[in-house]
């Protein structure tokens, strides 16, 4: 058997593609928090119960009307996407003159309410998603054996983040988008409908975290508890990359991934610590983040 | 009678009022215990001066900490290690927390400083997460179950803390001496130069301080306090479990302190009463508190951002305003 630094070659691919994983739903959660960051100064932390309720919707859907998992990956977003306009409607597009703090304070509010209603419902035991049976099984790719599910879940997430990285920096929305960013007046005194494009951004975080959250399904257990485990280690990700730019949210979504899946190699206690742990050394060394640019 | 004089007379009133309501608090607290169940009220001075010292980084200085439960739970971890390990007294078992917390403090508050507004929130969260992480792990905290069975001792090797009223008397002690730091720390040139950062940052800068330094000073102050707090509640309750250093219980400070009022003295101390009430009349209802964590946190934020106590002072401010100009 093939050995790098005393460890299988197999289960150091095992432990990277894992990493990798896990760092496609670090980028795609970070995504959507740098997005909605960027122009409603908001910390959405409900970013991670959004990305539970997109999981559960996509095993509600299959159990109670028999939609599978293809139709799922359009519905779920628009669903989960629908509520978060509702949301940013009727409370968040209330806070928006006051400090940043109370739009975390609510977003918290609203995390803690959709978890406890399906805790309340469903309990804190996982249900199981099965994989598709398009994805069932596995390729052998000579060197290790790839789960096609997972591979696919890499793909997905990499599709949806040049995705959204193009509609933001390539299209005419994503220019006005940019532009309110800089500075909503203006672009308002421009003719730009800026309430309506804060609403759609919140709308659009939220989807994405919905879809996350459908493809997440059948890798993890859908919990009720998923998200908010997921959604501090998102929150580091966010301090490691800076909010600043849509491209290192998720550069340092996938680096950290699979930062976290090498440490569970070679020293699998500190696994759920060195995201932590790289934070604390980022904020030491480059207090602005990575690729930040404010403080 | 010219304007300095009514202002005078005023800031007197205020003054006696102030200090009635504070005797009025004592004595109700004195008296609780014989028309409360005790254990419940002690429960309440832990959790209020929690609060209090939560207070003091969000009210007075504008830092919104996302994990000050690292500093209660790893204080009761440390004092209940102490005291069950060690066979310390508790007196020294609560100062070992304290001090511990303000150490935790000094370390999480210079790295979380290097940043502002909402990302010093989420550092400090991602801390308090990793040092859960190292609970859930590390042999001492004894994993799921917790430090169990810690024995309450004799304070000063004299008094016996097993007698629920000896107990209590001691827990409104640190209560108190907790709240007055907090109200001498708020009250000196110290808190005052804090108020400034919290206002504007920059001219604070520009004035001359280093804002850092205060910062983190104010940082370790309120770590201290939580620690005080967090220690005496293992003292108390005899464990010292993982629930007290979840981000649940981080959420559950800011809540207290918000629905009480953010930056008033006593604001903070009565939310705390309220939500730990709340959640015993909830625990034999059945209806999860989470559900109602979260909403009195959205009704809060959208519609309530001064708190109870906050909103008294604005109507009480509001009527004198009204009747000087009269």
């Amino acid at each position: 058997m093939t050995m790098i630094f005393g460890i299988p070659i197999q289960a150091l691919l095992g432990q990277l593609l894992v990493g990798l994983i896990n760092g496609s739903f670090y980028a795609m959660l970070s995504l959507g928090l740098a997005v909605i960051f960027g122009l409603l100064r908001i910390i959405n932390f409900a970013h991670g119960a959004l990305y539970m309720l997109g999981a559960f919707i996509g095993y509600l859907l299959l159990v109670h009307l028999g939609i599978g998992y293809w139709p799922a990956l359009v519905l779920v977003p628009l669903v989960v996407g629908t509520f978060g306009i509702a949301v940013e409607r009727l409370a968040l597009s209330r806070l928006y003159r006051l400090d940043p703090l109370y739009g975390l304070l609510f977003t918290f509010g609203l995390a803690l309410v959709i978890e406890g209603v399906f805790r309340y419902y469903y309990g804190v035991s996982g249900n199981p998603y099965a994989v598709p049976a398009l994805l069932a099984g596995g390729t052998n790719l000579g060197f290790m054996f790839l789960p096609n599910y997972r591979g696919w879940v890499v793909v997905a997430s990499l599709i949806v983040c040049i995705g959204t990285w193009l509609l933001i920096e390539k299209t005419r929305l994503g220019s006005y988008l940019r532009a309110a960013t800089e500075n909503p007046e203006l672009v308002q005194a421009f003719g730009v409908n800026v309430p309506l494009l804060l609403t759609l951004t919140y709308g659009l975080g939220a989807a994405l975290a919905g879809l996350a959250g459908i493809l997440a399904a059948p890798v993890y257990q859908v919990s009720p508890l998923m998200g908010s485990d997921l959604i501090i280690v998102v929150f580091a990700v966010v301090v490691v990359g800076g909010m600043g730019s849509i491209l290192g949210a998720i550069v340092t979504g996938y680096m950290l991934g699979v930062a976290e899946g090498l440490t569970k190699v070679f020293y699998p206690e500190a696994s759920n610590l060195v995201v932590f742990v790289i934070m604390a050394v980022v904020l030491l060394l480059r207090p602005a983040g990575l690729f930040g640019r404010d403080a | 009678m010219s304007e300095a004089a009514l202002h005078r007379q005023r800031a007197a009133a205020s003054l006696r009022l102030e200090r009635a309501l504070i005797a009025l608090a004592i004595m109700t607290l004195i008296a609780a215990p014989f028309v409360v169940y005790p254990i419940f009220v002690m429960k309440m001075l832990c959790f209020a001066l929690f609060a209090c010292a939560f207070n003091l980084l969000l009210g007075y200085t504008g830092l919104l900490s996302f994990g000050h439960a690292a500093f209660f739970g790893g204080a009761a971890y440390f004092c209940a290690y102490a005291v069950k390990a060690w066979g310390w007294p508790p007196e020294a078992a609560i100062l070992l927390g304290t001090a511990g917390a303000a150490c935790m403090g000094l370390v999480m508050g210079f790295l979380a400083i290097r940043r502002q507004g909402i990302y010093f929130s989420m550092i400090t969260l991602a801390l308090a997460q990793m040092f859960y992480f190292f609970c859930v792990q590390a042999p001492f905290t004894e994993g799921e179950d917790g430090i169990q069975g810690v024995a309450r001792g004799h304070l000063f090797g004299v008094v016996d803390l097993g007698v629920t009223m000896n107990m209590y008397f001691f827990v409104l002690g640190v209560f108190l001496i907790g709240v007055f730091a907090v109200w001498r720390i708020v009250n000196s040139p110290f808190g005052m130069i804090l108020r400034s950062i919290r206002e504007n940052e920059n001219r604070a800068i520009s004035l001359g301080y280093s804002v850092g330094r205060y910062k983190l000073a104010a940082f370790v102050m309120s770590a201290a306090l939580a620690g005080l707090a967090g220690a005496t509640k293992a003292i108390v309750f005899q464990f010292a479990t993982l629930t007290d250093v979840t981000w649940q219980m981080s959420g559950e400070v800011i809540l207290m302190t918000l629905l009480g009022g953010i930056g008033t003295m006593a604001g903070p101390a009565v939310g705390a009463g309220l939500v730990v009430a709340l959640e015993n009349t909830l625990a034999t209802s059945g209806f999860p508190v989470t559900i109602a964590t979260g909403l009195i946190f959205m009704v809060c934020v959208l519609i309530f951002r001064r708190g109870i106590v906050g909103e008294i002072y604005a109507k009480w401010l509001r009527r004198a305003e009204a009747g000087s100009n009269n």
